[in-house]
């Protein structure tokens, strides 16, 4: 599941990279920072990367989530730092019934 | 270009039919839904049934416009009701039904056409106002505050999706002989109608109008604004 689910945010960043003036670095797999210190994203551009997320885990595994709720707005450690981070909150979520 | 995918809500009947005609009309590749099955087809239109206040009903329809389509031009937030009553005799239970289709259909639709306007940086939503704010009509209250909250929403959301090239207006149509209206007193449209600028009921071509203007690519300058029918 967390395989899938890394591939998946990874190919959303990437696509998400071809609209970015300063890129995700996808290349540094589950470390690539996403937003927040050291994060390369501003606010519109994490929207754009939940948004494509949610969509291609919806159609990958037929689990409607969301990532942006009060949940991962109170978590001491944001589940948007890294790619790592995101991969790991989508599969609590799944895990959790969406 | 191909042709644009064009969702309208509420199209069971009236103005909401009469846009899907009107747009497929038009070579747009039409897609609709409401609470309740279609007594009509069209060749061409897709129809899906779902309550716009239900957040999973519109999930799947979303799910199903990215799958068969795989984009979303024009969003058309037509569903909608009114209830006419005077505030002290108008009970929570219509108020909670008002506000659900109005105001959290309304979002709820806006949000899942945004996730899919934004990945190719181009869209046009058009919400639905009305008349009935701005001249303080008796006995909508509850209405008129439920398409306020539509513009306040739809001015504030113009803001947060500029970025993504998608714009966000309101259309506000006078009375038009619809369900809406049928069962409220001739005596009190007129009453309406006579303090409006161009004294006549509106028609759905004079809804169409607005909304092809908004819809145009070329009005892609043009967002969070509401243009209210009839000069009031």
């Amino acid at each position: 599941m967390k395989e899938t689910l890394l591939a998946l945010i990874v190919k959303a960043a990437s696509e998400l990279n071809l609209q970015l003036e300063y890129k995700i670095p996808v290349e540094r797999g589950v470390e690539a920072p996403l937003y927040g210190q050291n994060g390369v994203l501003d606010s519109i551009g994490l929207v754009s990367l939940l948004a494509a997320v949610e969509q291609a885990i919806e159609d990958e595994t037929g689990v409607s989530i969301t990532l942006a709720n009060e949940r991962a707005m109170s978590q001491k450690r944001s589940p948007f730092g890294s790619i790592g981070a995101l991969a790991e909150y989508a599969e609590s979520l799944i895990r959790a019934g969406g | 270009m191909d042709s644009p995918v064009t969702m309208i809500t509420g199209t069971r009947k009236g103005i909401g039919k009469f846009l899907v005609h009107h747009y497929a009309g038009r070579g747009h590749q039409v897609v609709g839904c409401s609470r309740d099955k279609l007594d009509w087809a069209l060749e061409g239109y897709e129809h899906y049934i779902a309550d716009v206040s239900d957040e999973l009903a519109v999930k799947r329809l979303f799910s199903a416009v990215r799958k068969n389509f795989g984009r979303l031009d024009n969003l058309i937030n037509n569903a909608g009701i009114a209830s006419m009553n005077h505030s002290i005799l108008t009970p929570a239970s219509t108020v909670q039904n008002i506000l659900n289709t109005n105001v959290v259909g309304t979002f709820l639709v806006c949000r899942e056409g945004v996730k899919l306007m934004q990945r190719r940086r181009y869209g046009r939503i058009v919400n639905f106002g009305t008349v009935a704010g701005p001249m303080r009509l008796e006995g909508e209250a509850m209405y008129a505050a439920s398409k306020n909250a539509v513009v306040a929403f739809t001015q504030i959301l113009a803001r947060e999706v500029a970025e993504f090239g998608i714009t966000c207006n309101v259309v506000a149509p006078t009375p038009i002989e619809t369900d809406l209206i049928r069962a409220v007193p001739r005596e009190k449209i007129d009453r309406i109608v006579n303090r409006l600028a161009i004294r006549r009921l509106g028609r759905f071509e004079d809804v169409a109008n607005v909304i092809d203007f908004f819809i145009r690519p070329e009005s892609d300058f043009v967002t969070g604004q509401t243009i209210f029918l009839g000069g009031v």
